[in-house]
C-alpha cells in the first residue's frame, strides 16, 4: 500500500502506548487506516483535534517524531478468483511469494446480513467422522468452535473436516497459529491436492498480536465475495479465536477501558458475535459456515471466552482423550450441534435421530457403571454389557480417525446394539426395530 | 406541540465506537434523537448525556468513516414507535423499522423504512359518537386487523378531556385519512388519523389502574402452569446457561400461551434463531383460532450483529407495542431474548462514557432500569370497563452459568417468576430444564390466583401443587441418601420416595416440545394428570428388596408417557390408564 502523492504528514505524536499511539490530526475519518513509520494502524478514537490509533505492528521503537500519514478509508481487501491457492498476513498482503492481487477493492468487516433475507441452513455437512456426522452433525450456514485444551489436536481435526467437506471453498484464518502449525496446514492442503480452492490468511506468534485484530475480517470478506457474488459454498476456518480475544483485552486495556469479567472488554460479546453471525445461508444458494477453536484454560468453559462463545456460536464440539481405547474421541456429552435437527431423519437415514439418542444414552449407562466400578460395587450383567459396547462405540464409531458415511454409522450402531444389548433394552420405536435390528445368522 | 422553526444544530467533536460527541448551538435535550449527516445517509442517534454545550450521542448504526466536524440536526423528540393498524405480522428491527421492505440482502446504513403501510386500506367502524366525552386511550372506532379488532384510540399524548365533534362513516380508509374530529377544552378542532406516535422509553399509562394480577395464563407447559403458573400481567425470567433449552421454551411459550397478541423480541440473540421463527410461525396454526400464528405475532429482530445502541431500544420498542395492543382490551404477550443482552448493550455505552462502573462493570443503576422496565407489564383496567394485559416473560443469559450476577440478581428482584434452567437437567435431557425446586411463582401466593384456581381448576388444586413440591423435595433428599449410604444402606422406603419422585418429574415436569401431542396440554389435562399422579404417590407399595422398585416405577412410567404421547381420552390414553392401574395393583399394600 503506498502513499499517495498531495498526502499530509503528521510528525507529532502526543502519546504511545504499547498498543497505540495518539496524535493531533484533522479530517480523519473513525476506522481509517493509517501509517505509523510504515507501520498500519487504524482509528480507534477521536477527541477533536486528538486522534488514536491502534497500530497493528505494536509500538515498539515508534519515536515521538514519527511520520503519520493517513489513507483515508478502512481497511479493504482486494477480492477476485485469484484469492483462491494463496496465502496473505493480516494486512491482505502475499506472504507465498506470489504476486499482489487484482481485483475489487471491498472495506472488510461489512455490514450485516438482513434477518428476513436469511434462509434457514438446510444442508448437511457430511466430515465422515461419526463423532460429527452421528451426534454432531453440521449443516450449512453454521456456525461451531471447538473448545479444545491447547494440547488436543483440534487443528488436525479441523483440517481433516476441511478437507472432507463437499465445499467449493475453504477460507483459513490463523490467529497466533504457530509456525509449524502454520506449515502443517500448508502441507495438508498441498498434498491434499486442495491448494486451490484454498485462502489463507495467517498471522503466526511471530507476528505482533494486534494484527490478529484483522484476520477474522479479511477471511469472511473473502468469504462473502465467494458466498455472495459467485454462489459458492464457503467453509471458514478460525483458529484461534481465544487469542483473537487476548488482542481484544490488550487494546482495550491501552485505551483504559474498565474491563469485564476476566479483564475481558465490556463489548467481547458484539465483538465475537459480529464475526461469528457471518455464518449464513444466503438465498441465492450461497454459504458461509465457520468452523473456529477456541482454546480453553484447563477445560473451564466458564471463562468469558468460551462462555460468551457459547451463546454466539450454534454448538461446540469437545475433544476428548478416551483413555480405554487410547484415541482422542468427539465427546458425545458435551459436544452439540444446535441445527443437527434440520437435517437428521430429514436429509440423513430416518432412524438417525433414534440411533443417535440410544447410543448416547447407552454410553451415559456405561459412564454409571464405570463409577460403581471405581467406588467399588458390584456391576450387574448389564452393567458389565454397557462396558463393552461402549468401548466398541468409542473405537468405531466416536474416535476422530474414523471415516464412514451415514448410513454405515447407523449400520453400526445397529450393529452394536444387536450385539449387546436386546431389543426391550434399547427402547427404539417398534418399526425401526423390526426394520434395522441385525438378522440372527 | 412545539414550533418546527430553530431545530438545533451541532458538529461532532469526536468518536469512539458508536459513542459520539456533539457540540450543539442551542437547547437539548436528554434522550432527544438526532440525526448525523454522513456524506449522503442520515445516521441516526439519541443523546445519553449533555455536559454543558457537548452531547454525548449513541449512534444506532457503525460509525465507520465518521469525522470531526460532520453536521448534526436535531429532532426535538425522543425515539418514538409508530402505532397503528397494521403491526402485527410485520417484521422489525429495534427501531421498528420495516425489515422486509429494506433493499438487498445486507442492511445498509441508513435505510429507514416506514414502520406501516400508508397505502393499505383498513375497513373502519366507529365506536364513538358525537358528543362523548373523551380522554387519550379511549376508543373512536376499530378496523380489523388480521381478525383481530384493532382500536383506534384517542391519541396518548392528548392531555386532559376532549369532546367528539365527528366521526368518520363506517368504510375504507387507509391510516393516513382523519377519521375524528375532537374539540379540546378551548373548542379547538383536532383531526385524528388512525396513527399516533409515542416515545419507547415512557409508559403508556392511558388506563383507569392497575390491580393485581389474578388470572392463569395458560401456557400449555406442565411444569410451568402445574407447579409455578404466570398470570395474565404477570411478570417472569427464565436465567439458563448455554445449551439449557432457553429459546426452544421461549419459542414454546410463544407458540402456545393463550394470548390475543405475541410481541418477541430477538434482543441480541443468534439470528437464525429468528429464522426459524420466521420460517415456522408463518406456518404453524394457532390451535384455538385456526389462523397461523404469524398473525397474532409481531416480531422486533435485533441480533447479536446489528447495532449494539438499538439492541438497547429494541426491548423498549416491543414494550411500547404490547402498551398499544393493551389499551385495546386485548392480552398480550411479550417475550424478549435476552435481556442479558439488553443489559451488556447499556455496559458498553456506560463503559465508553468512563462512568464508574458497578459489579462486573454494568452501571450503576442497572438494578433500577431493569425493574423499571418490568413495572411495565401488568393487567389493567380501562377507562371503559375493559381490561387487558401485557405478560412479560424475558431470558437471561447468565455468564459461566452463575446466578450470581448482576443481570439475574436485579431481574429476580422486579420479576416475580423465576424459572431457573438447570444445567444438570439439561445434561441428562429432562427438558424443559426447568429446576422444580429452586424455580418459583409468586402468584401463587396471591390469594386472588388461588381464588381462580379453585373456581376454574379445581378445589384442592393449589394444596395438591403444594404437595407436589414437597414429594419432590423429598425426593431429592432421599436420592442424595441413596447415593451416600449405597443402594442397600438405606430402608426400602427410601427408594420408594425417590421413585414416587421420579414419576412427578417424568410425567408431569418433564415434556416432549417436539411431540405433536404432548408439546401442548392444556389446564384440564394437567388437572388430570395431576390427580393420577398423586394417585400413585398416595398408594403404599411392598416391596422383598431395593432392587425391584426401580425397574417397578419404570414400568409405571412408561404408561404414564404413553398417556401424554395419545390423544387426550382417546381409546389409546385410556387403554394405557388401564395398563396402569394393572401395574398399581401387582404391588399395591392392602
Amino acid at each position: 500500500m503506498e502513499t499517495k502523492a498531495f498526502q499530509k504528514i503528521y510528525t507529532k505524536i502526543t502519546q504511545i502506548t504499547k498498543a497505540t499511539c495518539s496524535l493531533n490530526a484533522e479530517g480523519v475519518g473513525y476506522e481509517e487506516l493509517a501509517s505509523v513509520n510504515g507501520r498500519l494502524a487504524q482509528v480507534v478514537k477521536i477527541q477533536g483535534q486528538n486522534v488514536t490509533l491502534q497500530v497493528f505492528g505494536g509500538t515498539e521503537g515508534i519515536p515521538s517524531n514519527a511520520e503519520v500519514t493517513f489513507y483515508g478509508r478502512p481497511p479493504t481487501l482486494k477480492v477476485s478468483e485469484e484469492l483462491a491457492g494463496r496465502f496473505f498476513n493480516s494486512f491482505g498482503m502475499p506472504i507465498d511469494g506470489g504476486p499482489e492481487v487484482e481485483g475489487e477493492e471491498r472495506e472488510i468487516g461489512g455490514p450485516s446480513v438482513n434477518p428476513v433475507r436469511r434462509k434457514q441452513p438446510s444442508e448437511l455437512i457430511a466430515t465422515g467422522i461419526a463423532g460429527i456426522d452421528l451426534n454432531n452433525t453440521l449443516v450449512t450456514g453454521q456456525k461451531i468452535p471447538f473448545f479444545a485444551d491447547p494440547d488436543q489436536p483440534f487443528n488436525q481435526v479441523m483440517a481433516m473436516v476441511a478437507l472432507r467437506a463437499k465445499c467449493n471453498k475453504i477460507i483459513l484464518g490463523g490467529m497466533g497459529l504457530t509456525n509449524d502449525d502454520y506449515l502443517y496446514f500448508k502441507n495438508v492442503f498441498d498434498n491434499a491436492g486442495a491448494l486451490d480452492r484454498i485462502v489463507s490468511f495467517v498471522n503466526t506468534t511471530e507476528d505482533p498480536p494486534v494484527e490478529r485484530l484483522l484476520v477474522p475480517d479479511m477471511a469472511l470478506t473473502a468469504a462473502e465475495y465467494f458466498a455472495v457474488d459467485n454462489n459458492e459454498d464457503v467453509l471458514v476456518l478460525l483458529t484461534d479465536m481465544t487469542l483473537y480475544a487476548d488482542a481484544l483485552s490488550i487494546v482495550s486495556n491501552r485505551m483504559d477501558q474498565i474491563p469485564s469479567k476476566d479483564s475481558m472488554p465490556g463489548s467481547l460479546y458484539s465483538d465475537l458475535a459480529k464475526i461469528y453471525e457471518k455464518a449464513v445461508q444466503f438465498p441465492e444458494g450461497g454459504s458461509i459456515t465457520i468452523i473456529a477453536v477456541t482454546t480453553l484454560s484447563g477445560g473451564d468453559i466458564t471463562h468469558a471466552i468460551p462462555d460468551n462463545t457459547g451463546y454466539i456460536t450454534e454448538g461446540q464440539l469437545f475433544l476428548r482423550r478416551d483413555t480405554e481405547i487410547g484415541k482422542v474421541i468427539v465427546d458425545p456429552f458435551r459436544s452439540l450441534s444446535r441445527l443437527k435437527q434440520l437435517v437428521i431423519g430429514k436429509k440423513t437415514r430416518e432412524d438417525h435421530p433414534q440411533v443417535m439418542n440410544t447410543a448416547v444414552r447407552l454410553y451415559a449407562d456405561a459412564a454409571n457403571a464405570r463409577t460403581k466400578l471405581e467406588n467399588g460395587f458390584d456391576l450387574t450383567d448389564y452393567d458389565e454389557r454397557t462396558l463393552n459396547f461402549a468401548k466398541e462405540y468409542s473405537e468405531k464409531l466416536l474416535a476422530i480417525d474414523v471415516n464412514i458415511d451415514t448410513v454405515t454409522m447407523m449400520k453400526t450402531g445397529w450393529e452394536l446394539f444387536g450385539k449387546h444389548f436386546t431389543p426391550a433394552e434399547v427402547g427404539i420405536r417398534e418399526e425401526f426395530v423390526e426394520k434395522y435390528w441385525p438378522k440372527q445368522e | 406541540m412545539k414550533q418546527e422553526n430553530n431545530l438545533t444544530r451541532g458538529k461532532v467533536t469526536g468518536v469512539i465506537a458508536n459513542l459520539v460527541m456533539v457540540d450543539v448551538d442551542g437547547p437539548v435535550s436528554q434522550n432527544e434523537i438526532c440525526y448525523i449527516k454522513l456524506d449522503d445517509v442520515k445516521l441516526m442517534a439519541e443523546i445519553i448525556k449533555v455536559f454543558e454545550k457537548r452531547a454525548y450521542v449513541q449512534v444506532f448504526e457503525s460509525t465507520r468513516g465518521l469525522k470531526v466536524g460532520t453536521e448534526v440536526e436535531f429532532s426535538r423528540g425522543m425515539l418514538e414507535v409508530t402505532l397503528g393498524p397494521g403491526i402485527l405480522s410485520k417484521n422489525y428491527d429495534g427501531l421498528q423499522h420495516n425489515l422486509n421492505t429494506m433493499d438487498g440482502v445486507f442492511l445498509k446504513r441508513g435505510d429507514y423504512t416506514a414502520a406501516l403501510d400508508s397505502e393499505k386500506k383498513w375497513e373502519f367502524k366507529p365506536l364513538a359518537k358525537e358528543g362523548d366525552s373523551v380522554v387519550a386511550g379511549d376508543w373512536l372506532g376499530e378496523v380489523n386487523e388480521n381478525e383481530q379488532p384493532h382500536k383506534i384510540m384517542v391519541p396518548f399524548k392528548f392531555e386532559g378531556k376532549y369532546k367528539v365533534k365527528s366521526v368518520i362513516k363506517a368504510g375504507e380508509y387507509n391510516i393516513n385519512e382523519t377519521i375524528a374530529v375532537l374539540l379540546d377544552s378551548k373548542n379547538k378542532e383536532v383531526p385524528v388519523t388512525m396513527v399516533q406516535k409515542w416515545p419507547v422509553k415512557i409508559p403508556i399509562k392511558s388506563y383507569k389502574n392497575k390491580p393485581r394480577p389474578f388470572k392463569l395464563l395458560e401456557t400449555g407447559v406442565r411444569t410451568m402452569d402445574t407447579l409455578n403458573p404466570i398470570v395474565e400481567g404477570g411478570t417472569g425470567f427464565i436465567p439458563g446457561p448455554f445449551g439449557s433449552g432457553k429459546t426452544v421454551l421461549q419459542h414454546a411459550i410463544s407458540k402456545q400461551a393463550e394470548a390475543d397478541i405475541v410481541v418477541v423480541a430477538a434482543c441480541g440473540e443468534r439470528a437464525n434463531e429468528v429464522v426459524e421463527i420466521f420460517a415456522e410461525f408463518p406456518e404453524i396454526e394457532d390451535p384455538r383460532t385456526g389462523r397461523k400464528l404469524m398473525e397474532r405475532t409481531t416480531i422486533i429482530a435485533n441480533t447479536s450483529n446489528m447495532p449494539v445502541a438499538s439492541r438497547e431500544a429494541s426491548v423498549y420498542t416491543a414494550m411500547t407495542l404490547s402498551e398499544y395492543y393493551r389499551a385495546m382490551g386485548l392480552k398480550v404477550l411479550m417475550l424478549a431474548d435476552s435481556t442479558s443482552r439488553w443489559a451488556q448493550a447499556l455496559r458498553e455505552m456506560s463503559n465508553r462514557m468512563e462512568e464508574l462502573p458497578g459489579p462486573d462493570a454494568f452501571p450503576m443503576d442497572l438494578p433500577a432500569i431493569i425493574s423499571n422496565f418490568y413495572s411495565r407489564a401488568g393487567f389493567v383496567n380501562l377507562n371503559n370497563g375493559e381490561s387487558g394485559s401485557i405478560t412479560f416473560i424475558g431470558t437471561v443469559s447468565p455468564a459461566g452459568g452463575n446466578l450470581k450476577e448482576p443481570v439475574t440478581e436485579s431481574t429476580k428482584k422486579a420479576a416475580r417468576c423465576f424459572y431457573a434452567l438447570s444445567q444438570q437437567r439439561a445434561d441428562s435431557k429432562r427438558y424443559p430444564a426447568i429446576d422444580p425446586i429452586d424455580s418459583y411463582s409468586k402468584y401463587i401466593e396471591y390469594p386472588e390466583l388461588q381464588e381462580y384456581l379453585k373456581e376454574n381448576v379445581a378445589e384442592d388444586w393449589v394444596e395438591n401443587v403444594l404437595k407436589i413440591k414437597n414429594i419432590l423435595i423429598r425426593g431429592k433428599e432421599a436420592s442424595e441418601q441413596i447415593n451416600i449410604l449405597g443402594d442397600d444402606g438405606v430402608p426400602v422406603g427410601y427408594h420408594i420416595d425417590f421413585w414416587k419422585s421420579e414419576v412427578i418429574d417424568f410425567v408431569i415436569l418433564q415434556q416432549d416440545a417436539f411431540d405433536p401431542i404432548d408439546r401442548s396440554c392444556p389446564i384440564n389435562r394437567q388437572k388430570y394428570m395431576l390427580e393420577k399422579v398423586l394417585d400413585v404417590y398416595d398408594t403404599g407399595f411392598e416391596f422383598e428388596s431395593f432392587d425391584e422398585v426401580n425397574p417397578y416405577f419404570k414400568r409405571i412410567i412408561n404408561e404414564f408417557k404413553q398417556m401424554n404421547y395419545s390423544k387426550f381420552e382417546s381409546d389409546e390414553f385410556k387403554r394405557h390408564e388401564k395398563e396402569l392401574y394393572k401395574i398399581i395393583d401387582e404391588k399395591k399394600t392392602a
